[in-house]
């Protein structure tokens, strides 16, 4: 095991290539005859940070999932730090290798340590060197404060652990954009917190971050712009500020009234 | 003061833990071997009936196989006279000389005398490859796999088919027999279906239309077929549309045969192991920018093979025992040539086709019994990284 990386290894930081880091212009998607996204015009810029809440089945999780395409549409554009999303598959993984995801059920590997976790798309991807890509992994578990966790299997950690160590796997690529999937939802309440510092901390770093979560305390901490969805389209979006103390649409002052107590 | 019972209840509800409490040993009777006992063999009553159950039938066939195999056995002796209750005035056991006399053979087959020593190469060739491979600690596992997939084959190939122009006499491959036989058929089996299966069974979950039709249709034209039938249709029907001499040798139409036929089972195999990952496997996979084929090799696969192990190994014990059906097409398998020996008048007795078919037992029970031993040594390796 490489040394905990105390001094910052050569990551290069990554800039966006544009001004925008994710545009979405009139996207539509079905699944079948279910109409899931009606209609979604999104403009992130790089370094803002995007929240988006909304009950469940609105289409916020399958809005995100179209960014790195784990989701397909069916009309309109997706386009990502200049590259758009179509069925051309060199386009599809130059956007994935440029944008980090986090899922709800964190989803690690678990027939690899968490190092080799950390590792695999750099080695693979990037092509990086085993040595430069073990400090890489070791600098972020540092960062999630897990580098002693680096030799066990995902299986022996707990959930705040392992989704740590997801967040850790995702900045590994040193992506430009990084999505969040419900990551607290699946976390016993003990565990939320942890998590959310990692966030925090990561959002302190102006990451480019795209987060659906009901987690409302972070989306007021650092949220630039907060996005309300539901049955498929966006109902309300605004700052922080506005958006908890003076919503506008019935939908979205049920939603807070429900959810904050 | 008196109190009332309304103050006794609200005493009772209220609990403070003064002091936190240690962990403590189990009792006795959980640990050892009494407990081990208690709890493998006599948990419940049914439980009972079965160790007793089981504790007969062992008594019951123990001592007869043991007699009959080893304390009334014939060890020595020159034909059948040896082994014969009526010339030797007694109970007589296993009739081994006739194994002996017979056992190169049952390794060799037909395969001319002077050349067999290139058969013990081969078989050595191919022990060190296994063991190569499957001792973990091995040094330089890398060239293992070169050597074991790319060495032992053309060098097994070279050394058995001959090669005149290095001084080795071609043998034809209707002389080959016995365990020569069975192993090289089952070894092909095993190292063609693995892969071939690999491939079918992503076939199968191909987005690609094409691709996952010729799948479909090979897996359940081939599943919907006895093998006998398939080694019929390669030895008898495929001579039928090539001429003679692009015929290929019947051995190895049987090889394919096989081969083709154990990779379907094995796609199968490998599809349900596929099935059974989480869908949030492939889009970790895909999130960090994983392509298709290092998806497949470096996530799912690992984790679909780990979980059908014991399937895997099923399909390979399978194989093995259905290499005996080589002999429906004239080729002489282990069991063949135990089939004919056993019918040579020269060691006709009663005993002779007992003794034969239990060495034929023996030597079926060895090698499968090593697969699932290794098998299970292997699922418990990987059963580190089972927690979830």
């Amino acid at each position: 095991m490489p040394d905990s990386a105390k001094a910052k290894p050569h990551i290069k930081p990554s800039k966006l290539k544009t001004d925008m880091a994710v545009d979405l212009i009139g996207v539509n998607k079905w699944y079948g005859d279910f109409h899931v996204l009606r209609d979604i015009n999104l403009k992130v810029k790089g370094g803002e940070r995007i929240v988006i809440c909304g009950p469940s089945g609105s289409g916020k999780s399958t809005m995100i999932r179209c960014i790195n395409r784990l989701e397909e549409h069916q009309q309109g554009q997706i386009i990502v730090d200049g590259v758009e999303l179509t069925n051309d598959l060199k386009k599809i993984d130059e956007v994935r290798r440029e944008v980090g995801m986090v899922f709800q059920h964190f989803n690690l590997f678990p027939h690899l340590t968490v190092l080799e976790n950390c590792t695999l798309a750099p080695l693979w991807v990037r092509k990086i060197p085993k040595r430069e890509a073990e400090e890489i992994a070791m600098y972020y578990l540092t960062r999630v404060k897990i580098p002693d966790q680096a030799l066990k299997y995902p299986g022996q950690l707990s959930g705040g652990q392992q989704q740590r160590v997801a967040i850790a796997r995702a900045l590994c690529m040193s992506p430009k954009i990084m999505l969040f999937d419900e990551p607290t939802s699946a976390l016993d309440p003990e565990m939320v917190k942890e998590v959310l510092d990692t966030m925090v901390g990561l959002a302190d770093d102006g990451m480019t971050m795209l987060c659906v979560t009901h987690e409302m305390g972070f989306a007021r901490q650092v949220a630039d712009l907060i996005i309300f969805m539901d049955a498929g389209q966006i109902i309300e979006s605004n700052v922080p500020e506005e958006f908890f103390n003076h919503p506008q649409h019935e939908r979205t002052k049920l939603f807070l009234s429900q959810i904050l107590h | 003061m008196t109190m009332s019972e309304g103050d006794l209840a609200v005493m009772e509800l209220r609990f403070v833990r003064a002091a936190m409490l240690e962990s403590q040993p189990p009792p006795a009777g959980m640990r050892g071997a009494v407990g081990w006992l208690r709890e493998n063999l006599l948990s419940t009553p049914f439980n009972i009936t079965l160790t007793i159950l089981i504790g007969l039938l062992f008594a019951w066939i123990v001592p007869d196989l043991i007699r009959f195999l080893l304390i009334d056995a014939v060890w020595s002796g020159a034909d059948r006279d040896a082994c014969r209750e009526l010339v030797q005035n007694r109970t007589v056991g296993a009739c081994w000389p006739f194994v002996f006399e017979r056992w190169p053979y049952f390794v060799y087959g037909s395969y001319p005398l002077s050349e067999r020593w290139r058969v013990d190469v081969f078989f050595v060739m191919l022990a060190i490859g296994v063991v190569w491979m499957l001792w973990l600690h091995a040094p330089r596992r890398g060239l293992g796999a070169i050597y074991f997939f790319a060495v032992v084959p053309i060098t097994a190939f070279i050394l058995l088919t001959g090669w005149r122009a290095i001084g080795l006499e071609p043998v034809d491959t209707v002389l080959w027999g016995g365990i020569l036989v069975t192993i090289v058929v089952a070894w092909v089996g095993i190292v063609v279906s693995l892969p071939l299966g690999i491939l079918l069974a992503l076939g199968r979950r191909s987005p690609m239309p094409a691709v996952r039709l010729f799948s479909i249709t090979f897996i359940e034209f081939v599943r919907g077929v006895p093998l006998v039938t398939v080694l019929f249709m390669a030895s008898v029907m495929l001579p039928l549309f090539v001429p003679e001499q692009y015929s290929p040798d019947k051995l190895l139409r049987a090889l394919v045969g096989i081969a083709l036929f154990a990779s379907a089972y094995m796609a199968e195999v490998v599809r349900a192991g596929l099935q059974a990952i989480p869908k949030g496997q492939f889009e970790g996979a895909m999130a960090v920018g994983l392509g298709y084929s290092q998806m497949m090799r470096l996530i799912i696969l690992p984790q679909a093979l780990k979980i059908t192990i014991p399937n895997i190994v099923n399909t390979y014990i399978g194989l093995f025992k259905d290499t005996t059906l080589v002999f429906i097409v004239g080729i002489f398998d282990f069991l063949h040539t135990v089939e004919v020996s056993r019918i040579d008048p020269k060691w006709a007795s009663p005993v002779t086709s007992t003794t034969g078919y239990a060495v034929a037992a023996i030597f079926y029970l060895i090698f499968c019994y090593a697969m699932s031993r290794y098998a299970r040594a292997t699922e418990a390796r990987l059963g580190l990284s089972d927690r979830r």
